[in-house]
């Protein structure tokens, strides 16, 4: 029998970023035993990418804001795809989550008044995003780290989950490695929280790194969870285009939140061209009130003008761009322009320090002298986990999730700045749930099944067996072209006869991943790390073909050229995968419905 | 096409050897898209730490040239075409194995630092120029170069005696909040040993966020720990007038 | 498509660093004993160092010596600047690098490690006391400034080359003192909350930003002390002359 450590948790947190970190807090904070796993080192997770901010209505600047208006921009955004009662406890929660960062030491920037200062963004009918410069999620995943480790919770580094573990029904531990060295370990514990990020790395130009390989989803469907609205995937509009090697790395939106101007090779400024009938009453009319706004926002001052119609929502300027890009007007390198170079360069510095020298380091573009290229990038799944909105349980007893990896918050289409309040708000449901639900069980003693473990074990060690084999296949041989598929077939455009291609291509990938192989040792070895990351991202990638092809409409980030319009009956329902015996089934399944008295929210808001 | 020419530390446990790889260049290349190429096409097992490939989350530290560097942000065309460019894993932590080294020693040095500590009924109000000082410490990505390069830890190896450049960016982050109220002095000259630093200023030159860690942290930490430890004068002085 | 090489440590020999690292350290070695061996050689040389009412920065003020005193009044007043900028935070790194070899470069091997103890302990503990040293220093440069006065306006007005030299002088050194990390800590660095002390917020910035160019104020400070010593040195000696600007004659 192969060795294998072995630790024992109450609540085992999977995943590190905001989400999981927060749920790791609150659990410990209600007395149970934590353990918390992470893939790479402790503060490396990709909540250190976000830039622009945190979404929460504090009305620190513009007054009128409360949840309620957060609650109805986010369902407009999600185009009433969103759970609506998640949508409802994040516009709720979210201010409160952020003082608590305050309070646990993160320094936001402020306002002439001394109270944390908030920006505009896409989607978001008020200044809404606190932040920090252009570094927030770095600066909420450093309070979050530096909490944490004085709570008194184990933290295992470097350390990959390849497999739930279940005792009946109910969720009895977790088996791993460790990257480092490449030994295994077992985790028992009561409730799991995966808190893993998404899937961006099934795609060829993406803003994620290499963690995002659907790890959650992956494990939350083997155990028996179901996975919702997996075709809504959001391309960022702004990723950089140049050069090839950072192709993808995302350019905030909050470039465009300071006044950041899209135009073509033919110098128009499109996006005006490309607003949607039904929000056009809220950006501005001409460039002239748009300068008025951005004027106004600078000098901290209240203004009647309307916003720039760059802050449109991010599904509209995505496709907007590749619509310019596609008809022959983009700029030398496939992208299209974005300057903010037109106003004063110590203040572009200022508001924006990551961007300047990110652009200066890797691009040589000196952003306050003229514009950057940016172009659509892959940056987040709105799909995923179901769970339960109140306490993040899935329909596994004793799993649970948040962040990204979970489903139902953003519906068919994310706000910018909702992710970095919904790793809070989540995390700390889930945290909480999942104590809950430890305390519920009592003393009942989990079983683990030796037989699960023996076959995880198996699992790990045949990429080594089958390296030994001639016809082995190299694994990034093998991402490189599950990345083509999704970008070719499953990308921002879809159309049936692609999906339908898509899934094919990606049925005979299914073969090639099983004689994925590797040489060498155990120790650090990012090769045999792929092998096992390819299976989760077949099983996410699959869900999202499965899913965009039965969306007949198109809807939010889902845009399907044979299908232009949107159905409002669709969007009585959720697109639910799970795996039933080998195969992957897919249903329609009924979508909570709102109660009454937040209805009336949306009417209010057409009588006005 | 042009090609690079990179030798790299391949190894385990501080015993390998330099192996010799020639890397198509492409342009604004850097040196983790060289080691990435490595990766896919000749050998998957070569070990590197990355994550975002953008400089924000400081996993990729090594040493190019002998200068310790990010990969993501170290550009090919900087070296002179046909130069040997050398990687090797950063010197001051246990090696694992390639690039990569054991920098757990951080994390539980990070441990001990006294927390932020507000106080119960703090004011939440206070302006920009209150905390510029403490956004530049938190700018910190922990790519540990900083601490890597500082020749207490890396030459004289005094862990036991010094925490490093790095907490001592945090601890002035926590020491200059306006609204913390903690008191880390004593710390600061004892357990995180101030004094080991003899200020030659590596630490800055190879921060990759530009952090003026020894002007902006260590000196006027230092100054804080004159003020408590060694000015007696000073010190009678204010208790003179605060005692008024 | 690659070569091996025998079995080695990542790390071996002095650095693997392949540019001129050894420059700067060697550049500021060379300066540093330049000055040194000048000032040394003038503090001895007791002579030359007046012309009328101006007086060279060497010697001033020109204190009386007692007679069983052996060496020239520039000793009684040189151990202040030079104990300012021995203790100084730039001249540290300088020195520590370029004479200390501790570390000579980044990234390079330091010389001899055995006992390292940083400022822990004597004598490079006394670096902590660089804010006295500040504080005589503010002093000194007070007097170089009524020299200037003196210089201009003993007899009228009176500006020569030699007076205007002093006068760069002055305000070079006057960037050097003033933008000291001591002198940036006791304005205001040692607050937490800047927007309780408007004013000393002012002044804590203002110091910034001279601390920000201290490496550039120590070096110009540095060379135009010693070159108005030299200037009035060869007036003294007759080798200049010392034209008088205004008033014309």
């Amino acid at each position: 029998m192969a060795n294998y450590e072995v630790h024992e948790h109450d609540v085992l947190v999977i995943g590190a970023g905001g989400a999981g970190l927060r749920a790791a807090i609150e659990a410990s904070a209600q007395g149970v035993n934590v353990g918390l796993v992470c893939k790479s080192l402790l503060g490396k997770a990709h909540t250190v990418m976000a830039e622009g901010g945190v979404a929460a209505a504090l009305a620190n600047v513009d007054e009128q804001d409360d949840w309620k208006v957060h609650f109805v921009d986010t369902m407009n955004g999600g185009k009433g795809m969103n759970n609506w009662r998640m949508a409802q406890l994040h516009a709720q929660e979210a201010p409160e989550r952020v003082r608590e960062l305050e309070r646990w030491g993160a320094v936001f920037d402020r306002t002439k008044e001394g109270k944390i200062l908030q920006r505009a963004f896409g989607g978001h009918k008020y200044k809404r995003l606190c932040h920090v410069g252009d570094r927030t999620g770095l600066e909420m995943i450093r309070t979050l780290q530096d909490q944490g480790i004085h709570r008194g919770f184990n933290v295992y580094m470097e350390c990959a989950v390849t497999k739930l573990l279940k005792d009946g029904d109910r969720i009895s531990g977790a088996f791993g490695y460790y990257r480092e060295d490449g030994r295994y370990v077992l985790f028992k514990a009561k409730a799991i929280v995966l808190a893993t990020g998404g899937v961006g790395k099934a795609f060829t130009v993406t803003s994620n790194s290499w963690e995002y390989t659907a790890d959650g989803q992956a494990l939350a469907y083997d155990a028996g969870a179901d996975l919702i609205d997996m075709e809504f995937v959001q391309f960022h509009p702004t990723g950089m285009v140049w050069p090839p090697g950072v192709r993808g790395i995302l350019v905030t939106e909050g470039v465009r939140g300071e006044g950041g101007i899209l135009t073509n090779s033919e110098k128009k400024r499109f996006m005006r061209d490309y607003l949607p009938e039904s929000t056009k009453s809220e950006f501005s009319v001409d460039d002239e009130e748009s300068k008025r706004w951005v004027e106004a926002a600078i000098a901290g001052q209240k203004t009647d003008a309307k916003r720039p119609p760059e802050l449109s929502t991010r599904d509209n300027v995505a496709r907007a761009i590749y619509t310019e890009v596609k008809e022959g007007r983009g700029s030398p390198h496939g992208g299209v322009f974005l300057d903010i170079s037109y106003q004063d360069a110590a203040r572009v510095r200022k508001k924006l320090p990551s961007m300047y020298h990110q652009f200066k380091d890797l691009a040589d573009v000196d952003i306050t002298a003229g514009p950057m290229e940016v172009g659509p990038t892959m940056h987040y799944i709105m799909g995923g986990i179901r769970v339960e909105a109140d306490t993040q349980q899935t329909r596994v007893p004793g799993l649970f999730a948040a962040g990204e990896c979970s489903g139902g918050m953003h519906g068919a289409n994310r706000l910018g700045g909702n992710s970095l309040s919904d790793l809070i708000v989540f995390g700390r449901l889930a945290g909480l749930g999942a104590a809950e639900y430890v305390k519920g069980l009592g003393n009942n003693a989990l079983a683990i099944n030796n037989d699960h473990i023996e076959a995880a074990i198996k699992e790990m060690d045949e990429p080594f067996e089958i390296g030994k084999q001639a016809d082995a296949k190299n694994p990034y041989d093998i991402q490189k072209e599950l990345n083509q598929i999704m970008s070719t077939y499953v990308g921002i455009f879809r159309n049936e006869e692609d999906l339908t291609t898509g899934i094919a291509k990606l049925k005979n990938l299914k073969e090639q991943v099983k004689k994925a192989g590797v040489k060498g040792s155990k120790v650090f070895n990012p090769g045999w790390h792929m092998c096992r990351d390819l299976t989760n991202m077949m099983i996410a990638s699959e869900a999202i073909a499965h899913s965009a092809l039965s969306r007949k409409e198109s809807r939010g980030a889902h845009s399907r050229l044979d299908f232009t319009e949107l159905d409002p009956e669709l969007a009585k329902f959720n697109t639910s995968i799970s795996k039933d015996g080998d195969a992957m089934k897919l249903e329609k399944t009924a979508k909570p419905v709102m109660p009454e008295e937040l209805k009336e929210l949306f009417a209010k808001k057409e009588t006005k | 096409m042009p090609e690079a020419i990179l030798k790299v530390f391949r190894g385990e446990k501080d015993s390998g050897t330099f192996e010799t790889y020639k890397v198509p260049i492409e342009e604004g290349m850097v040196v983790l898209d060289a080691i990435h190429y490595i990766q896919q096409n000749n050998d998957p097992s070569l070990a590197v730490r990355w994550n975002c490939k953008a400089a924000k989350c400081g996993s990729c530290s090594a040493e190019v040239n002998g200068r310790p560097a990010l990969l993501c942000k170290s550009r090919m065309d900087k070296f002179e075409p046909g130069q040997e460019i050398t990687v090797q894993p950063i010197k001051t932590f246990p090696h694992l194995k390639d690039l990569v080294t054991d920098v757990s020693w951080n994390y539980e040095v990070n441990k001990k630092i006294t927390p932020f500590t507000p106080a119960p009924d703090a004011n939440w109000t206070f302006y920009q120029e209150d905390i510029e000082r403490v956004q530049e410490f938190r700018k910190c990505i922990e790519c540990f170069l900083c601490q890597d390069v500082c020749h207490v830890l890396r030459d004289h190896n005094r862990k036991d005696a010094f925490y490093g450049p790095r907490f001592m960016v945090r601890m002035a982050s926590l020491e200059m909040h306006p609204l913390d109220t903690a008191n880390r002095l004593k710390s600061i000259k004892e357990d995180a040993g101030i004094g080991m630093c003899n200020i030659t200023k590596c630490c800055t030159e190879v921060c990759p966020e530009d952090i003026h860690i020894t002007d902006n942290a260590i000196i006027p930490m230092k100054e804080r720990v004159v003020d408590e430890f060694y000015d007696p004068i000073g010190k009678f002085l204010k208790s003179i007038f605060a005692g008024k | 498509m690659n070569e091996t090489t025998a079995a080695t440590h990542p790390h071996t020999g002095m650095t693997t660093r392949n540019d001129s690292w050894w420059l700067a350290p060697g550049l500021v070695a060379v300066g540093f004993g330049i000055f040194v061996i000048y000032a040394t050689f003038r503090a001895f040389e007791n002579n030359f160092y007046e012309i009328g009412p101006i007086i060279s920065p060497f010697y001033s003020p020109k204190l009386p010596t007692p007679s069983w005193f052996p060496f020239s009044a520039a000793f009684l007043i040189l151990w202040m600047p030079a104990g300012f900028r021995a203790t100084c935070y730039y001249y540290r790194k300088a020195y520590y690098r370029a004479y200390f070899m501790s570390p000579p470069a980044c990234g390079v091997k330091v010389w001899g490690s055995q006992g390292y103890c940083g400022e822990r302990s004597f004598p490079f503990v006394l670096q902590n006391l660089h804010r006295y040293f500040f504080y005589l220093a503010v002093l000194v440069l007070g007097i170089l400034w009524y020299d200037v006065f003196i210089a201009m306006f003993s007899e009228g007005l009176n500006i020569s080359v030699v007076s205007l030299i002093m006068l760069a002088n002055c305000i070079l050194l006057s960037g050097y003192t003033f933008g000291c990390h001591a002198n940036r800590h006791i304005v205001g660095g040692g607050m937490n909350k800047f927007s309780d002390a408007p004013g000393k917020f002012k002044l804590w910035e203002f110091v910034t930003h001279l601390n920000e160019h201290h490496m550039g104020w120590a070096w110009c400070s540095l060379f135009s002390v010693g070159f108005t010593d030299f200037y009035i040195r060869q007036v003294a000696a007759g080798v200049f002359s010392n034209p008088t600007l205004i008033p014309f004659h």
